[in-house]
């Protein structure tokens, strides 16, 4: 049994399944998301005095540098996908490689900033605003490491399928590629509003 | 493309962790209605403390401490009677039993379009059951705090409350994964020439119940992952400031705001509500046209109402939160989206009903249950009114009122359509139709019962009886002159429960009946592709031996000229 329009587009819709379906999952992580985005304005507009008195104080050179960090990830991540376009594979290799590597060096400054706020006493359950702050990019952190599992293993040893169906691999790069941008634009958000709003 | 090239299978992979829509489907129906019982018969237990407070309960009273249900499991049985019945039993049975194996069918789709994925959210929800009814076993027992979990007491509760919170996002997973698997398929597997027009109502209910589900869960997910902060790691988002437990202030930071989960929770849990009604409403669409032989009066309304529906459920959340002093202006915005999503609804049952007339109606069981479902669903919809204005709800809010209201919604109406569908499609799935004679003792003394049920708590409602007491209003003196009808209640409730053993044992009946022969696989002479275009069930893994393609609507009933009174879909 095969199902339909994995591969090719559907003429109609113009779209292979899982392009539609990693859509409407992102769409579903904005809602997800955008719960937690509401529930910051509405702690912040309750709130007396924002951020709360005697809270930390965040480190935006860090936060800048991971900004930077997040988009030329994302950068490479498109060019993985345009050189599987462009059938090469090795330099999809190194792209993906890239990707991975900026994904990782965004965790090492994230745990950088943690353990800096954690070693002062400043924990979630410090003031309402650490609170959202750790929950936040927390469940960003986990948005990365997820990615970074799906990248890691089509980097090695999901790759094998360039050879018995590229059409379908370079689709599954584009759609993991969705997936990564996504993630990079929740950062985007993230870092005005907890950083310099 | 032959899709039934059969290669061997092995048990686990067939009927474990099988990838095919319509075992998942089954595997969703079976577990489903095992825990639609299970949450009935902990209100049957329920409603012995109501009727008979603090009396030792009869045949399973050496369950409980003293035989009797303490206020605290009374609790305990009233959050998870609600957690379980909404979440465990009728949105998988709504959606994933009868969205799963019928969507694909009538889409005329080899399967779903993630087979794996579906699989997935089967057994996400498999698990998600586990750790809720496992919760029970532990110390301090399940969640306790209602439903809707409400904060700050769901944040101080016992540990019952972090399991329920992990087994949510278990079901809340599931549910993302199965609805996201809808929505592609139905837009991407539809078969040539089944354009958006020619959809069975069914699936076009299918496909915004699962728009429903991907956009509204999230913001319950966030909720819980809040909620699950605050209990663990002891943050304060829904704690305010100086908060007072046992006559001591909270040690905690304070300065958050228990309004906060309400709106993320009703933001959820109001479109949850039509998540629960809309796929009922497709399938008493198309029993109802079956039936009455008729095409559907108003396709084109239906279909715009239910996106309408759709659309709307989103912005009416905070009509459960008149109470909460969250502002005249929001409430004037909130009753005013609340009265235009009623228009939708009626736009929906008057079509039904206008579909019956001049019909040759055949007054078989699935049909019974679907005309049933109208005038319920229509009472149900009715006293929702009084309950959508301000001024009305400021009386009526948290009273038994409420209860009776949604339960017409939901148990008249949503559980009618369910066996409504369980009837209709069982000869799909086994070839064989259930017996008619215990099928009418079923349905006729469960719509006798239901009401006997329902229909008091109107009236205790309107007394000014509140829910969720554990005597049932006794200590209360302005409930003294509607206690009576608690025993009334009672009675009809496990009576209720009894008028379901024949459809048990027609169920098993029918299942190990020996009938020879090929079953016909289309005994209701329907027009749709799960019925004229597959062989005689069981159907193979692939559903269809060619690909069908689709020449014109769903519901050619009764067409002059035709030499029967139905023409199929795929008919030229």
């Amino acid at each position: 049994m095969q199902i339909p329009y994995n591969e090719e587009l559907r003429p109609d819709t113009g779209l292979y399944n899982a392009k539609l379906g990693i859509w409407i999952f992102l769409a579903s992580e904005i809602m997800l998301f955008g719960g937690l985005f509401s529930a910051y304005i509405m702690l912040r507009v309750g709130a007396p005095v924002w951020p709360p008195l005697g809270t930390a104080q965040l480190n935006i050179p860090m936060a800048t540098f991971n900004t930077v960090v997040l988009i030329t990830s994302s950068v490479t991540m498109v060019m993985a996908w345009a050189s599987l376009k462009m059938n090469n594979f090795g330099k999809f290799k190194m792209y993906m490689g890239l990707t991975l590597l900026f994904s990782a060096m965004f965790l090492v400054v994230k745990y950088f900033e943690y353990s800096a706020k954690l070693s002062h006493g400043f924990t979630p359950a410090h003031d309402t605003f650490l609170a959202i702050y750790y929950t936040m990019t927390g469940l960003h952190v986990i948005h990365i490491i997820g990615g970074m599992i799906v990248n890691g293993y089509l980097w090695m040893p999901g790759s094998k399928m360039w050879e018995s169906n590229p059409v379908r691999f370079t689709n599954r790069i584009e759609v993991a590629g969705l997936y990564w941008h996504f993630v990079d634009l929740v950062w985007i958000f993230l870092f005005p509003s907890l950083y310099l709003l | 493309m032959s899709s039934q090239d059969h290669h061997e299978e092995s048990f686990i992979s067939k009927y474990i962790f099988s990838q095919d829509h319509k075992w998942i489907g089954i595997q969703y129906g079976i577990t489903s209605l095992l825990f639609l019982l299970f949450g009935f018969a902990l209100m049957m237990v329920m409603r012995w403390q109501l009727a008979y407070p603090d009396t030792v309960i009869p045949l399973v009273g050496w369950m409980f401490e003293d035989g009797m249900l303490s206020p605290d499991m009374y609790n305990s049985f009233g959050a998870m009677h609600g957690t379980i019945m909404i979440f465990l039993g009728v949105v998988p049975m709504v959606v994933g039993a009868f969205g799963n194996y019928l969507v694909p069918l009538q889409i005329g789709a080899p399967d779903m379009a993630f087979p794996k994925l579906n699989m997935a959210s089967y057994w996400a929800y498999f698990i998600g059951g586990v750790v809720m009814f496992a919760s029970f076993f532990m110390e301090g027992g399940a969640a306790a705090s209602g439903w809707t979990m409400y904060p700050p007491l769901s944040v101080i509760a016992e540990n019952g409350e972090t399991v329920w919170l992990v087994g949510m996002i278990f079901l809340i997973t599931s549910s993302l994964l199965g609805s996201m698997n809808i929505i592609v398929t139905i837009v991407q597997l539809r078969a040539e020439g089944l354009t958006w027009g020619r959809l069975p109502f069914f699936v076009w209910a299918q496909f915004v119940t699962s728009f429903l589900l991907v956009l509204a869960f999230p913001p319950l997910e966030a909720a819980g992952i809040l909620q699950l902060m605050d209990r663990l790691v002891g943050t304060s988002f829904f704690l305010p400031s100086g908060l007072v437990v046992g006559g001591e202030v909270l040690n905690v930071s304070g300065g958050g705001s228990p309004l906060l989960w309400q709106h993320l929770f009703w933001f959820l849990a109001h479109p949850e509500v039509y998540v629960l009604v809309l796929p009922a409403m497709g399938v008493v669409a198309e029993i109802i046209a079956n039936n009455t032989r008729k095409p559907l009066w108003g396709y084109n309304s239906l279909v715009f109402a239910v996106v309408w529906l759709g659309f709307m459920s989103f912005i009416v959340w905070a009509h459960h939160m008149f109470l909460t002093g969250m502002g005249q202006g929001m409430s004037v915005f909130f009753q005013t989206t609340t009265m235009i999503i009623s228009i939708p609804s009626v736009i929906i049952l008057s079509a039904l009903f206008i579909t019956l007339w001049g019909g040759k109606i055949r007054f078989n069981t699935p049909m019974l249950f679907a005309l049933a479902f109208l005038p319920m669903f229509g009472i149900g919809g009715l006293t929702g009114l009084p309950l959508g204005l301000a001024p009305t709800d400021i009386h009526l809010h948290d009273t038994y009122y409420v209860i009776g209201h949604f339960h017409y919604v939901v148990a008249p109406g949503t559980i009618f359509a369910i066996f409504a569908g369980i009837y209709f499609w069982f000869p799909k799935i086994t070839g064989k139709k259930l017996n008619e004679g215990l099928g009418k003792i079923h349905f006729f003394f469960s719509l006798i019962f239901i009401n006997g049920v329902f229909m008091p708590m109107f009236i205790q409602g309107l007394a000014g009886v509140s829910r969720r007491l554990a005597d049932g209003g006794v200590s209360y003196a302005h409930a003294a002159g509607v206690l009576q009808w608690n025993e009334f209640m009672s009675m009809s409730a496990w009576l209720l429960g009894l008028a379901q053993i024949p459809f048990i044992i027609n169920f098993f009946m029918t299942i190990f009946k020996k009938v020879d022969g090929v079953a016909d696989p289309n005994p209701w002479q329907s027009t749709t592709m799960e019925w004229t275009n597959t062989t005689s069930p069981p159907l193979g893994h692939g559903n269809f031996e060619t690909a069908p393609v689709v020449h014109r609507g769903p519901y050619e009933y009764s067409i002059e000229g035709a030499s029967e009174d139905f023409i199929p879909q795929t008919q030229k």
